[in-house]
């Protein structure tokens, strides 16, 4: 049987029209609400009405008793490809590439994929009781802490592991708030020190306050169609150079310190013909700190390990030698639920086509987006990455 | 090592008595063989039969081989701490009011990483033993102590939350009469119980180690009958609000079965007390006590029966009091259920023939009140629902499990053996 | 006030009750779950001590009316003992507390005073010779008399009622010759005490064993036991109304039993 059969490349297929609909800290109105705004952003950019979208991936945690399906009835969508990806910080990823293929086989010619949450006063609570079966039987009881007590858990491993320091992590934090100050849309509107930082308010030691994300309502869209077609209605597009996907990789570690992407990584770089410093820009999944160094190693900017020391050495600002999380990221724009896991997709397609306004990074072509997702019990299961090329800025 | 747990102050009366609030309660089918486990103080996980593959988080399929044939089996409780952290504040309305909370995850020799609510004396990096324990909510955890037992562990709050260790507490024993009664007061006090109340029913009527029963430090001996209502009523009126345990050993036994009893005499006492007694006491008792769940370091903790280990198999000697036993047993899961939500353990001690008058002509092994007295305080401090005490209960439990059917003509077999 | 005219013995009767010159004397103790009962060696049937189960109390279960559930034996509490009561009375006539003739149960009253030496001797046994030296003082106990054993044992509390110890109670209770004497001799109506049945403590170690039962109920008389305020009552003089409840086939009955004292 063959094993490790090589992924066709994306030739072909590209990603238009990102859309973000500003985040609420709380929102009374319903995830449907807060999708349909982005669907009809990207739509309108794009010069689309729905009846022309013939593919729909949707990724929300509080559609219930709502999926996809519901949605379609409900936005008045007709789609011949439909797909829930119910994959958190993945979500984004991995949605682009079912849409690629969905359009690279014919199946479809123009897919709309979209993600977004509403958050009520106590909706991030009920959430985390019901997330996975696991999670309620194996780490919900105990303490309660949800992702914050199980990053926690291996944030403690890491530093034990391989020397990091709480500074280490904060450089991550600071340098995020201090790109979020550019961009209009973030939740987080004051400047953060590392004082700040290292004196935060404990959650769940040794994460502390700035470590976590701020759940918020909102929305994030975008449209995948073939290159012709992009070129055709004159909409500025990325191209999808690479993408891989890889689920509970590594079972037989203790505890987690790396992701699936350490299994794929060089096939991600061979297809798209490209290294790690050819990146103008990494957009890295960052519900926590201690989860964006591990992005580091595995995404082979830095060995092992060596995460403290490649953000001691480099500047992770928008104007730095390694320009990351651009937006501020989850950390500093807010967790928007499902939304999260398109956050830096669609900052990354403004990215490389020079579209991403204040958060602009002089001359990006080429972006490497990750994504993670799903604390299934004590780690994340889902993650993926893609890299992105376009015309620039 | 642990700080002492001091005795708690008197209560001040201007404070409102904490409503109990429990950890999440919800289990998939699979995981509630922790429970299972914790209820008799075992360690026990989920093995694969065709590759020992052993499993964690429970689950209804083999992560290694597929396989659906995943039997609970005891396992190793050893293992290292490899992370931890100190949850300093939740979602959860039970944990807020804990905070903080130390929890970490334990690399098991036997395979798996589990997460474990952690001892107060655990080292980071440390070797570990992994306890299955019922947490407030009733349900099943595990929790991470040190390898080697450690001075006052039992004393640490968080293992504290997972017991009813009768330190401190204030316990009630429904039967001075009983013979066991002695027994049992006095492990209760060298456990550290601040008081010891004992019911007596018909003070006009003497009995032998009345005396040695006063004698106990911290014995106060109240009149209180469980076949009579309104001396239930009126004790419960009267301290019902500071019952933390409540142990019930009251028993009215007989020997005989339908044909060696002419009558229904026997057997409506036996009801009376076993059944009717036990309901009474549930229905006077426990509403304070399912309340007082989490009133501090004295908090209502527990309900203890002892019981016959004939409530789960009929002994045709011994026939109509065993009937009585099995009522009472159906009943305690009533009552399992009742105060389940106010965070109260109900634990069910079950003998087998134990040493007096009504099993006289009954060969050894017998129960010794020692032995129960023993084996309600281990129950107690492990924080158990199930306990066998006496070789006669644990080998009747071990063919219960192993088939009721093939049981019950065993027991009709030893008809009469004694 | 006028008092109603009422013509005859029973019109005086109930005027004298009306206005005190008769006393109407509660010879009953309160039916109370903690009242001590007869104790017979553990292998034996039990007599079952009074119980009370609320029904409803102006509540959920009955919004405007509170009542009971009553569970107790016959021999409960102050009883009365029929002939059918023991082996020696099991073929007598008429000899259940339903079929017992009602006259039966309305009859005077001797109290013999056995206090004083009940306090001394709390295995103190009434004998012909005490029963004849009371007739010297009161005349002589007439056919169909309530024979009364005064001994201040009901205001006795706790375990030193039934004065239970390893060989058995010990309370006061009349001799083999001491009943037979009041039967055969005198044909009393029946025979009261204030303890707990109409034989003594250690009644067991007669010949035969609990002599008043045997004798009694064999020569179809009756029992009252668990009398309270005998000391209210005179040596001769009262009535005692003692009427038990109407159980078919019942070998005794808790009862209110009332004397009249002129």
């Amino acid at each position: 049987m063959p094993r490790g059969t090589k992924r066709h490349p994306y030739d072909g297929i590209v990603a238009v029209a990102p859309a973000t609909v500003p985040y609420q800290r709380f929102s009374k109105e319903a995830a449907h609400w807060w999708i349909a705004r982005a669907l009809k952003q990207s739509l309108d950019a794009a010069s689309l009405t729905p009846r022309e979208v013939d593919g729909l991936i949707v990724s929300s945690f509080t559609l219930f008793p709502d999926s996809a399906v519901g949605l379609t009835q409900h936005l008045g969508l007709t789609p011949r490809w439909l797909d829930d990806i119910p994959m958190g910080g993945a979500c984004g990823v991995v949605g682009l590439r079912r849409a690629a293929r969905a359009v690279q086989s014919g199946d479809a010619d123009v897919v709309a994929c979209v993600a977004g949450d509403t958050n009520h006063v106590d909706s991030f609570r009920r959430m985390l009781s019901s997330f996975s079966r696991f999670a309620q039987d194996a780490s919900y009881p105990y303490g309660s802490g949800g992702p914050n007590a199980c990053f926690a858990l291996l944030t403690d491993h890491y530093m034990k592991r391989f020397g990091a320091k709480r500074e280490d992590f904060g450089r991550i934090c600071v340098a995020q708030r201090r790109n979020a100050l550019r961009n209009p849309h973030a939740v987080m509107k004051t400047p953060l020190t590392m004082e700040q930082y290292i004196g935060a308010r404990p959650i769940s030691d040794p994460i502390a306050l700035f470590d976590c994300v701020m759940p918020v309502a909102g929305a994030e869209c975008f449209l995948v169609m073939r290159e012709e077609d992009a070129k055709a209605a004159g909409l500025a597009f990325a191209r999808i150079r690479a993408t891989i996907e890889r689920h509970n990789a590594f079972p037989e570690d203790p505890i987690q310190m790396r992701g699936g992407w350490a299994m794929d990584i060089e096939e991600l770089y061979a297809m798209a013909g490209l290294k790690p410093e050819d990146m103008q820009v990494v957009q890295t999944y960052d519900d926590y700190p201690v989860i964006v160094m591990m992005q580091f190693e595995d995404l082979g900017f830095c060995g092992k390990g060596e995460g403290p020391e490649f953000v001691r050495s480099h500047d992770l600002t928008i104007d730095g030698d390694f320009p990351h999380n651009t937006t501020g990221g989850q950390l500093s724009a807010g967790q928007a639920g499902a939304g999260g896991g398109y956050l830096g997709l669609t900052e990354a397609m403004r990215q490389v086509t020079g579209t991403a306004g204040p958060t602009q990074v002089k001359n990006a072509r080429n972006a490497l987006v990750s994504g993670f997702g799903m604390i299934n019990f004590d780690r994340g299961l889902c993650s993926g990455a893609v890299i992105l090329s376009g015309d620039g800025a | 090592m642990t700080d002492p747990l001091a005795r708690p102050p008197k209560k001040d009366p201007q404070v409102r008595t904490r409503v109990p609030t429990r950890p999440s309660h919800f289990r998939s089918r699979a995981a509630l063989g922790i429970a299972a486990a914790a209820a008799e103080g075992r360690f026990m996980l989920q093995v694969c039969e065709p590759c020992w593959t052993v499993q964690y988080p429970p689950r209804d399929a083999c992560a290694a081989c597929l396989s659906v044939e995943l039997v609970w089996r005891d396992v190793s409780p050893m293992g290292r701490l490899i992370a931890e952290t100190t949850v300093r504040t939740s979602t959860s309305i039970y944990f807020r009011e804990r905070a903080p909370w130390r929890i970490g995850t334990v690399k098991l020799d036997a395979g798996p990483s589990v997460m474990a609510h952690l001892h107060g004396d655990l080292p980071p990096d440390a070797q570990v033993r992994v306890v299955a324990m019922l947490d407030k909510s009733g349900q099943g955890v595990l929790f991470a102590v040190p390898a080697d037992a450690t001075p006052n562990m039992e004393d640490d709050p968080q293992m504290r939350e997972m017991t009813s260790d009768p330190k401190h507490r204030r316990v009630l024993i429904t039967d001075a009469r009983n013979e066991n009664t002695p027994a049992l007061a006095k492990a209760l006090a060298e456990a550290g119980a601040s008081m010891i109340f004992i019911g007596e029913a018909e003070s006009w009527r003497p009995y032998p180690h009345r005396a040695a029963l006063a004698a106990i430090p911290n014995v106060d001996i109240l009149p209180m009958d469980v076949t009579d209502t309104a001396s239930v009523r009126e004790l419960s009126g009267e301290i019902g609000g500071k019952t933390d345990i409540l142990i019930n050993n009251a028993r009215f036994v007989r020997p005989g079965g339908i044909l060696e009893r002419a009558d229904v005499g026997f057997a409506r006492e036996e009801m009376e007390v076993n059944y009717f007694g036990l309901l009474r006491l549930a229905q006077h008792f426990s509403p304070a006590m399912r309340a007082r769940g989490a009133d501090g370091d004295n908090s209502a903790a527990a309900w203890v029966n002892i019981l016959s280990v004939n409530a789960w198999a009929n002994s045709p000697d011994y026939g109509l009091f065993s009937a009585s036993n099995a009522a009472a047993l159906s009943l305690s899961q009533n009552l399992r259920a009742d105060l389940w939500g106010g965070g109260v353990r109900l634990l069910n001690v079950f003998t087998g023939p134990t040493e007096d008058e009504w099993h006289q002509p009954l060969p050894p092994p017998k129960v010794a009140p020692g032995a129960i007295a023993r084996a309600v305080i281990d129950g107690l401090s492990g924080g158990l629902e199930d306990v066998f005490v006496g070789d006669v209960a644990k080998d009747l439990i071990d063919r219960w499990r192993a088939g009721p059917k093939i049981l019950e003509r065993e027991m009709m077999e030893n008809r009469g053996a004694s | 006030m006028t008092a109603p005219t009422a013509p005859g013995l029973l019109g005086e009767l109930a005027l004298s009750i009306a206005s005190g010159a008769i006393r109407v004397v509660d010879l009953t103790h309160t039916l109370d779950p903690d009242f001590p009962v007869i104790i017979l060696p553990p292998e034996f049937g039990q007599c079952a001590r009074f119980r009370m189960e609320e029904i409803s109390a102006y509540d959920h279960r009955g919004p405007a009316w509170k009542w009971h559930n009553i569970t107790c034996s016959e021999h409960t509490g102050t009883h009365f003992d029929a002939p059918a009561h023991w082996i020696s009375g099991r073929d007598l006539p008429n000899n259940s507390v339903d079929t017992i003739p009602v006259e039966q149960f309305i009859g005077p009253a001797c109290v013999i005073d056995c206090s004083q030496g009940a306090a001394e001797n709390e295995d103190f046994e009434l004998t012909p010779e005490i029963i004849q030296a009371w007739e010297a003082e009161h005349g002589e106990i007439p056919a169909g008399a309530w024979v009364l054993m005064r001994t201040d044992w009901s205001r006795r509390r706790g375990a030193a009622y039934l004065n239970m110890r390893e060989d058995g109670p010990h309370s006061p209770g009349p001799t083999p010759e001491g009943i037979r004497f009041l039967i055969e001799q005198r044909d009393i109506r029946g025979f009261g005490t204030e303890t707990v049945g109409t034989d003594a403590g250690q009644g067991s170690h007669y010949t035969p064993p609990f002599p008043a039962h045997f004798y009694l109920h064999g020569a179809g008389k009756l029992g009252l036991q668990c009398l309270n305020n005998l000391w209210e009552l005179p040596p001769t003089g009262a009535v005692i109304i003692a009427t038990p409840l109407k159980i078919k086939q019942g070998t005794g009955s808790p009862l209110r039993v009332l004397a009249l004292v002129g």
